[in-house]
């Protein structure tokens, strides 16, 4: 900053910009850029207001809630600064009326986004745009801001992100060691099974030697005959979920070589008298406001969401869980998918995770903390978006005055390293062979005369190079786009079913594919190479793409899922996640540090190996589970 | 009484839901009982209350006696730009309306009365103190008078931002806490200097790479102190005399002239407006110190934070004899 009166700055009352995220961060930054003197500020949120953001989105109010974000945050920041112009959008950035034009009209964009798969997004149509990216993400008391301008440091992309978090099927479905294993096998298993669409893929029942002859009958088990008393129904389940299964399992010996072997536990030993009694406490008629306040633990007279239950208590809960649900919300049932905010799906999906711990010798968790685990909820204080908002306004200042020297990249700490707090780094330079921001051909392995167009749409122009409407070419030759004009939709969609080798213009060893977004308008090269055989279980797409920035994994905190939830990502595409934000591990320590004179002192140009040291992580929705070695090895997501 | 037992209530296991995830429920029970005072109300208070407020203190108490200008709302978002609203009222009855609306469970309220006429006993209702824009008796003489009180800790913090500049006192006093090291929680102490007693220890004692904020804060400090201005009433009129004072001060402690920039100080006595992204910085640091100090939960900073806009750098500073 030049000036010592930065915000008083020409610069900054000339400036428009772009806020994408009304958020934790988002709410921070609009008061501080207000207050900066920013008088043109356009504003992107799909979301809208949930008593869980009042907290420290502190332009909202109890009375907002259900409201756009972006609509009710320009409102209350207009009435402290009611003379500028704060323009609000309540759509999905991802939206087609923001191209590359709607960007081209800001100065700069600032994202306060909380999936990868928006802020990848944005940062290609801020390449195309030429318009500079101030990106930042906070979790708990962590927090960082970076400055992305194209041709003078890295894009958001030139970096490694974190790998969604994968757990093998075997583990989920037959031996779990951690909570969070518990947690997704009662939601994406037991919980999709009973209350999910029963046409959807399910790996509830363990699979031995002789599970294929008598799938069917296990089949019926789940299914709730019309006449059959739910009670009944209820034990029925949990005495097969957790006992006749576990007993299955147990059979298995070679499993148990090197591992404690669970206890079946069958709702008899847990509730030996307790039914009868328990029939008789619970009010049928009680009467709920709507479907989301149905609650076992209400209906039970449980109050504190902190407690742990005892596996008595997880097991009344769980059968006046599955009773609720066929009673109070039958219509809900076959089309219910795991929600945080519905009380009763926590409830139920925490009772059962406990009991299967129980089993297991785990710890078990309170409901507070399964509902953590489970909705992936990012931790969040105001503090820390605070501090990163103001962060973020020092940066686009610094942007606006095209002052490339000072850009810094900035890390929020919890605690203090070499002093400092707020540790600022000197921005990378762009890398050379980032696929996104440099011209560098990507490599793709393939078999062209198995693999199918499809699966290289599916597998890498959408998953991994993250791309929603491609076009894919081969010389001149257009072999798809996904936004075709009527009379190709055909021939695009015969041309997805054809393997590559067959396709109208060949694709074979040598070829060089181009693939093009249109909408991000952002494209790239593909060189392909044949190869015939893939190793199913290191490499499950059975191709191999090299050149890009290859996702690293997450750290893996030991005993307390409740402290990683923010770590679960995934590339794909996948809805907006619940919170606010991204963050920083631990900053890499190699990055060079700014000396006392403030000048910038690193070579330029110097190879900077920073691939290891740098996680970012990112929260979203789904767990990603990769099939282990127990029964082949495909890798699919489930939700 | 809602609130007053020993478990949160389900709405505010609702409402701070996210936070209690960070700091856990305990700590948002320690909160909810804790009563936070601040002394003088301008841009980096302002967000600091706001953060507090959020957070879920049982009660904030606002004292800043004068009357609301134009100045005053430059980076103050609590206070509407509307003279028919803020014409006649205090800054503290202002930013209290205005904060009462954050949270509901939250006490705002507003006292009045000047700094130094408050007696120990009036302190000893709260449990934080947080001054501000005064001046350096000031500070000293409330920082003196929470230490006095015997029967329980009652935390002591200053802050005070010019131009792109920020800087954060506090006095923890006798200060126990735990906090997590891998899987074991482990139990702390630390013990703060006054103050005065921080203020004292000489400079040439300390390690050469101190912040030069630290320096130039003093300077500025001595010289309101001296000309009997109040805080902040500087300008760069004044500034060939603070620079006198400057070189005086470095003689009197032996310490080498260019630990204080002249270009620094020039800095800070021409602006003398708030930059409102440092109110935010600070702000929130001052936020996060006190909910640590309240919890007992977390390494607390000792004793001074310093950030300033043009390096970007947050630094902890530890003035005390104990490094001497």
């Amino acid at each position: 900053m030049a000036s010592s009166h930065p915000h008083s700055s020409e610069a900054i009352r000339g400036a428009k910009v772009l806020m994408v995220g009304a958020g934790g961060i988002g709410c921070e930054l609009l008061k501080t850029l207000a207050l900066s003197g920013f008088r043109d500020i356009h504003i992107i949120d799909m979301d809208t207001i949930e008593v869980s953001n009042l907290n420290r989105q502190f332009l909202f109010r109890q009375s907002h809630v259900g409201q756009s974000k972006a609509k009710v945050a320009r409102d209350a920041v207009l009435k402290f600064r009611p003379h500028i112009n704060i323009k609000p959008y309540h759509a999905n950035v991802k939206d087609p009326e923001f191209d590359v034009d709607f960007f081209k009209q800001f100065n700069v964009v600032l994202n306060g986004l909380d999936n990868l798969d928006a802020r990848r997004h944005v940062n290609r149509l801020c390449l195309a745009a030429n318009v500079p990216l101030v990106e930042s993400g906070t979790t708990g008391f962590l927090g960082q801001v970076t400055v992305h301008v194209k041709g003078k440091t890295e894009c958001y992309e030139c970096q490694p992100k974190p790998a969604p978090k994968t757990y093998p099927v075997c583990t989920i479905t037959s031996t779990p060691s951690k909570f969070v294993h518990c947690i997704v096998w009662a939601k994406d298993l037991l919980f999709a099974k009973l209350f999910g669409d029963k046409n959807q893929d399910n790996d509830l029942n363990v699979r031995s030697s002789d599970a294929a002859s008598s799938s069917e009958n296990v089949e019926d088990v789940f299914v709730r005959r019309n006449d059959e008393d739910i009670e009944q129904y209820g034990r029925k389940i949990f005495d097969h979920v957790f006992g006749y299964n576990i007993e299955l399992a147990l059979s298995n010996e070679e499993t148990w070589k090197n591992r404690n072997r669970p206890k079946p536990i069958y709702s008899k030993d847990v509730l030996s008298d307790e039914l009868a009694k328990l029939n008789g406490n619970i009010d049928k008629n009680c009467a709920f406001d709507d479907e989301f306040s149905v609650s076992a633990m209400a209906s039970l007279g449980m109050k504190n969401p902190q407690d742990i239950w005892s596996l008595k208590e997880n097991s009344r809960i769980f059968l006046e869980a599955l009773r609720l649900f066929f009673t109070q919300r039958g219509k809900d049932v076959g089309n219910l998918t795991f929600d945080k905010d519905d009380q009763l799906a926590v409830e139920f999906v925490t009772a059962a995770a406990n009991i299967r711990a129980a089993s297991f010798g785990i710890p078990l968790y309170s409901l507070f903390e399964a509902k953590g685990i489970a909705g992936n909820i990012v931790h969040a204080v105001a503090t820390t978006n605070a501090v990163i908002a103001g962060l973020i306004v020092i940066e686009t200042i610094k942007v606006l005055q095209n002052d490339i020297e000072s850009y810094r990249m900035t890390y929020c700490l919890e605690h203090p390293s070499r002093k400092m707090l707020l540790m600022p780094v000197e921005p990378f330079e762009p890398n050379k062979s980032c696929y996104v921001c440099s011209e560098t051909p990507l490599t793709l392995e393939i078999n062209t005369k198995r693999s199918k167009l499809k699966d290289f749409v599916e597998k890498i122009v959408k998953a991994k190079l993250g791309m929603n409407l491609p076009l894919i070419m081969n010389s001149s030759n257009l072999l798809y786009e996904a936004d075709a004009e009527d009379d190709m939709v055909a021939i695009y969609a015969a041309n997805l079913e054809k393997v590559l080798a067959e396709l109208p213009s060949p694709v074979t060893g040598g070829t060089m594919l181009r693939v093009e977004d249109m909408h991000q308008e952002f494209g790239c090269n593909v060189n392909i190479k044949h190869r015939e055989e893939f190793d199913e279980e290191k490499e499950p797409d059975g191709m191999v793409l090299s050149g890009w920035t290859k996702h690293v994994s997450a750290p893996e905190n030991k005993d307390k899922p409740a402290a990683n939830n923010g770590a679960s990502t995934s590339e794909a595409s996948v809805p907006a996640a619940e919170s606010d934000e991204v963050t920083i591990v631990s900053p890499s320590k190699k990055r060079k540090l700014t000396d006392d004179s403030g000048i910038p002192n690193a070579p330029a140009g110097e190879a900077r190996n920073h691939q290891d040291e740098l996680q970012v992580i990112d929260d979203e929705d789904d767990l990603v589970m990769l099939e282990g070695s127990m029964e082949g090895f495909k890798k699919r997501k489930l939700s | 009484m809602e609130g007053n037992g020993e478990e949160l209530t389900a709405q505010e296991t609702a409402l701070y839901d996210r936070q209690i995830r960070v700091w856990g429920a305990d700590a948002q029970r320690r909160l909810s009982k804790a009563h936070v005072l601040v002394y003088g109300i301008k841009g980096t208070i302002a967000e600091f209350c706001k953060n507090i407020v959020l957070a879920g203190v049982g009660s904030l108490t606002l004292i800043d006696d004068r009357i609301a200008s134009e100045e005053a709302l430059s980076s103050n978002f609590l206070i509407p730009p509307d003279e028919n609203v803020y014409a006649g009222k205090t800054l503290a009855q202002l930013c209290c309306d205005s904060l009462k609306d954050f949270n509901p469970m939250v006490r705002v309220s507003v006292h009045k009365g000047d700094l130094s006429s408050f007696d120990v006993e009036f302190f000893y209702s709260f449990d934080v103190v947080i001054v501000s824009s005064c001046s350096l008796p000031a500070k000293k003489l409330v920082n003196e008078k929470c230490r006095k009180i015997s029967s329980k800790r009652v935390a002591f913090y200053t802050v005070d931002c010019r131009d792109s500049c920020g800087e954060i006192f506090v006095d923890l006093q006798d200060y126990k806490y735990s906090k997590k090291k891998l899987e074991e929680t482990i139990e702390c102490h630390l013990q703060y200097p006054s103050f005065e007693e921080a203020l004292s220890v000489p400079w040439k004692e300390l390690p050469r790479k101190t912040s030069k904020l630290y320096f130039a804060m003093r300077v500025i400090e001595k010289f309101e102190e001296a000309e009997g201005r109040s805080a902040g009433e500087v300008s760069v009129a004044d500034l060939p005399g603070v620079l006198k004072l400057k070189r005086e001060l470095c003689a009197a402690q032996s310490l080498n002239e260019s630990h204080v920039p002249d270009t620094l100080l020039e800095r800070l006595v021409t602006s003398t407006l708030e930059f409102p992204p440092v109110c935010a910085i600070i702000g929130g640091i001052l936020g996060q110190e006190v909910i640590k100090a309240i919890s007992g939960k977390g390494d607390p900073l000792k004793n001074f934070f310093f950030f300033d806009a043009f390096d970007g750098k947050g630094i902890i500073e530890n003035i005390s004899n104990s490094n001497a």
